[in-house]
């Protein structure tokens, strides 16, 4: 070692890190549109996929309107319905979940949580966010096609989703398809520049044990995305042929109409499996960068070190290895063989022991904290209360023999929309309060964040949770209309209103978050380099929002974990990763 | 979906090594006195450019959906309807030069570490047009069996023919482009640098992953690989 301030018990940087050769814009274009900076890029990921959110949301307006008021709306026909439900899931889980928290936080975390300039291959970069605007516009161009988008709902299952019977069968569908296979290109190309920052541009000291959870978790999903999206790729390239070729990969011998079709002896199950092998990981995909997000915020505003730092790491890498081989519980119903089904309900319910292990790991880590309860923490706790609530119906539903009654009813949309739907969206609300002082040097008003998180909290859990007493009484899902039915007593009708009407005004309330973003752009309190006094990199950059290229002439050197807070003797209750060590210091 | 299991097997067994090894299982702050000599990933002398990690992972993500075409071939490959097209004798040339495309660029890579620029520009040009002639030859085989009327409507196992060797096939036209980046830099280079050498090397490595991929395809394609497809099917079933 050259650098003498370095004491001896400090591990050794992983590996001289070579400068990057920056890329340096030369117009506002290549500054701003086409740029090759990973937090411009990381912004441009963000917006895009909160507006194309905010149509999804007025799409599940569409779907509970229908709900409530069967038939009161004129425009909301049976078609209208079915696009809506499918363009609403397909949207929220791939194209605005997965890219933001992908494309947007990891673009703008990774190189600065690891301490790099950028990332790695800028170019490919770039290009991967084009690539997936191009896929957004192919998706939401389908509305303007004849027939509208495919109304398949969001699992396409075929044969039913390139059948006649079915929405936009003539566009649709093959856009829908197209677009899919784009985003996976564009992903592809993101991802590879996640993995490989992670694995090659960290700062000098910054080991992989040095690094902070949400760098952890957004690496091991786009890991796992890697691994996982080529079953989709494949399952929609497959469809596709049959949709346009007329080839027999997942189509078996039908009549439609009274006309026989040409097709001979595919298998809708082989869709299922590629489908799901894509579809579950999907689900941790989202989860986990949710998962080191919220560690992070919950030890910052905590002001205590995360819990079992070493545990939470191996518990994001067990829940990756895990979820890839759990893709069979999405399809308990489709006739497999029993000791399948079994082995299916035991990888999915050992899930639960890495998932626990890491709930407590929290619940320990506010255990005698210093409790800040700013707009980050409480969306963080309310993260918290409801994955738990998600997780647990989560157990129900893994198991064949529930599973089997419950399936197909709105138990299981208000289980997965509880576990990955709400319990996601309060992270990405409460990193946005987070890391907003940073990303734009201002902070976001307190008291209108308090208001939407309360807002949005409860009105989540008063839409959610009457849902599962809904689908224990047995109510279907996916139904256009109930009509009158032997088991479902008049009160469900009223109870479908109030969730409609409470669905309604939550959506409307996400308004107070947009105008707390735009207003505090201009009028927010100048916030400074570090407002949440916070030990991790990104932290301790030497300008506020980050210059181009981040760290100014030299590079950090890291000494310690992020986690260093409330640590005796120091001089603040937090020691930046980057501080050099104390005498006698034992920080990991 | 077996051959997907065992991928991902390889994959998570590689993964959890290279976390080991990174210290994933160590306790530095419990240790006392001099912690840690500091091990290197691989026990390399030089850690990997990042170029060369960028294809690795990338070469997983294609092995991942190679092995889940070939899981699905498996699968549908058990229909009553199933009936494999003949294979088109082509296709054991297009072998022939495909390995030779692989070895010509291996000579380029030995050549590049000698800093034989002559000897590189040749292997590299011999290489390009062999992996060429390939593609050629594919799309004559495909010729060939369209003309006997094997259409990819007619039967799925036709189907699955186009469809597996046009995704290889992309996969080469990309490693193409890669290559002539890679044959313009050397022409224009006076004399072999470090970073050519890695360039000509990732390119080989990539070229080998492709015939890799190729030798299981053509041995699924031309039945070597049923029994294997039959104990898949047992293990589901």
């Amino acid at each position: 070692m050259t650098d003498a301030s370095v004491p001896q018990n400090v591990a050794p940087p992983p590996a001289e890190v070579p400068d990057v050769d920056l890329y340096h814009a030369h117009s506002w274009i290549t500054k701003y549109v086409f740029s090759q900076d990973a937090k411009v890029i990381a912004i441009q990921y963000a917006g895009t996929a909160i507006t194309v959110g905010i149509l999804a949301l007025v799409l599940s307006w569409v779907i509970r309107l229908q709900l409530a008021f069967p038939g009161a709306i004129p425009f909301i026909d049976a078609n209208v319905y079915y696009q809506s439900v499918t363009m609403h899931g397909m949207i929220m889980v791939v194209y605005m979940l997965t890219a933001i928290f992908l494309g947007g936080f990891g673009n703008y975390l990774i190189p600065l949580m690891v301490g790099a300039r950028d990332m790695v291959f800028p170019y490919v970069n770039m290009l991967s966010y084009w690539v997936y605007l191009i896929a957004t516009l192919v998706l939401v161009s389908s509305y303007f096609f004849p027939g509208g988008p495919t109304g398949a709902g969001w699992t396409l299952y075929p044969p039913q989703s390139i059948l006649t019977g079915t929405p936009g069968h003539e566009y649709g569908i093959i856009l829908m398809l197209v677009s899919l296979i784009l985003f996976i290109v564009g992903f592809t190309m993101g991802g590879l520049n996640y993995v490989v920052t992670v694995l090659q541009a960290r700062t000098r000291g910054m080991t992989l044990m040095r690094m902070p959870l949400t760098v952890w978790g957004i690496f091991a999903a786009a890991v796992m995305a890697l691994l996982a999206f080529p079953g989709l790729f494949v399952a929609c390239l497959m469809l596709l042929l049959d949709r346009t070729l007329g080839t027999s990969f997942f189509m078996p011998s039908l009549v439609e109409l009274g006309e026989r079709k040409d097709y001979v002896g595919g298998s809708p199950i082989l869709f299922q499996h590629l489908f799901w092998f894509f579809g579950h990981p999907e689900v941790y995909i989202v989860a986990l960068p949710a998962f080191g997000i919220v560690s992070d915020l919950i030890s910052v505003h905590a002001r205590k070190n995360i819990f079992g730092y070493k545990m939470m790491v191996w518990a994001i890498i067990a829940i990756g290895v895990l979820s890839m081989v759990v893709w069979g519980h999405h399809m308990y119903i489709s006739g497999m063989d029993p000791w399948f089904g079994f082995f299916f309900a035991v990888t999915t319910l050992a899930i639960a022991v890495p998932t626990a292990l890491k709930v407590y790991n929290w619940v320990l880590t506010l255990w005698h904290a210093d409790i800040h309860f700013t707009t980050p923490m409480l969306f963080a706790l309310g993260f918290l209360v409801t994955f738990v609530n998600g997780g647990i119906t989560g157990l129900y539903l893994g198991n064949v023999i529930v599973d089997v009654p419950l399936s197909a009813t709105l138990f299981v949309v208000a289980h997965f929309h509880m576990v990955m739907g709400i319990a996601p969206v309060l992270v990405i609300f409460g990193a946005i309060y987070h890391w907003y002082p940073k990303i734009t040097g201002r902070m976001m008003d307190e008291r209108l964040g308090k208001i939407h998180f309360w807002i949005t909290f409860l009105g989540a859990y008063a839409i959610f949770f009457p849902m599962h007493y809904l689908g224990v009484l047995g109510m279907p899902r996916r139904f256009y209309e109930m009509g009158e039915t032997a088991f479902v007593p008049a009160s469900a009708a009223t109870l479908n209103i109030v969730i409609t009407v409470i669905a309604l005004a939550v959506g409307f309330a996400q308004s107070i978050f947009f105008y707390n973003l735009f207003k505090s752009l201009k009028y927010g309190a100048p916030a400074g380099g570090n407002p949440w006094r916070a030990a991790s990199l990104e932290w301790q950059t030497p300008e506020t929002p980050p210059g181009h290229g981040n760290w100014g002439q030299q590079l950090p050197v890291v000494y310690r974990w992020p986690y260093a807070y409330s640590v005796p003797g120091a001089p603040e209750d937090y020691l930046p990763q980057n501080a050099p060590p104390m005498r006698g210091e034992h920080s990991p | 979906m077996s051959v997907m299991g065992l991928f991902f097997v390889f994959i998570a067994t590689v993964a959890v090594i290279w976390l080991v090894r990174q210290g994933v299982l160590e306790s530095p702050w419990l240790e006392e006195g001099e912690v840690a000599h500091y091990r290197r990933a691989g026990g390399a002398a030089e850690p990997p450019t990042a170029g060369r990690v960028g294809l690795a992972v990338f070469l997983a993500v294609a092995g991942c959906l190679f092995s889940l075409l070939a899981a699905a071939f498996f699968m549908r490959g058990d229909a009553p309807d199933w009936q494999m097209p003949p294979i088109p004798g082509v296709l054991w040339v297009n072998t022939f030069l495909l390995a030779a495309s692989s070895v010509a660029l291996q000579i380029a890579v030995f050549a590049a570490r000698r800093a034989d620029a002559e000897r590189v520009k040749t292997a590299l040009l011999v290489g390009a047009v062999t992996a060429a002639l390939f593609l050629i030859g594919q799309i004559w085989a495909w010729r060939e069996l369209l003309e006997l009327r094997f259409f990819a409507s007619s039967n799925a196992a036709n189907a699955f023919f186009y469809l597996l060797t046009g995704v290889h096939a992309l996969h080469l036209i990309g490693g193409l482009v890669a290559l002539a980046r890679t044959t313009d830099k050397v022409r224009g280079a006076e004399r072999i640098t470090k970073e050519l050498t890695t360039s000509v090397e990732l390119c080989a490595i990539y070229w080998h992953f492709l015939l890799f991929v190729w030798l299981l395809m053509f041995a699924m394609l031309i039945g070597w690989a049923d029994g294997f497809g039959a104990i898949c099917r047992r293990l589901l079933s």
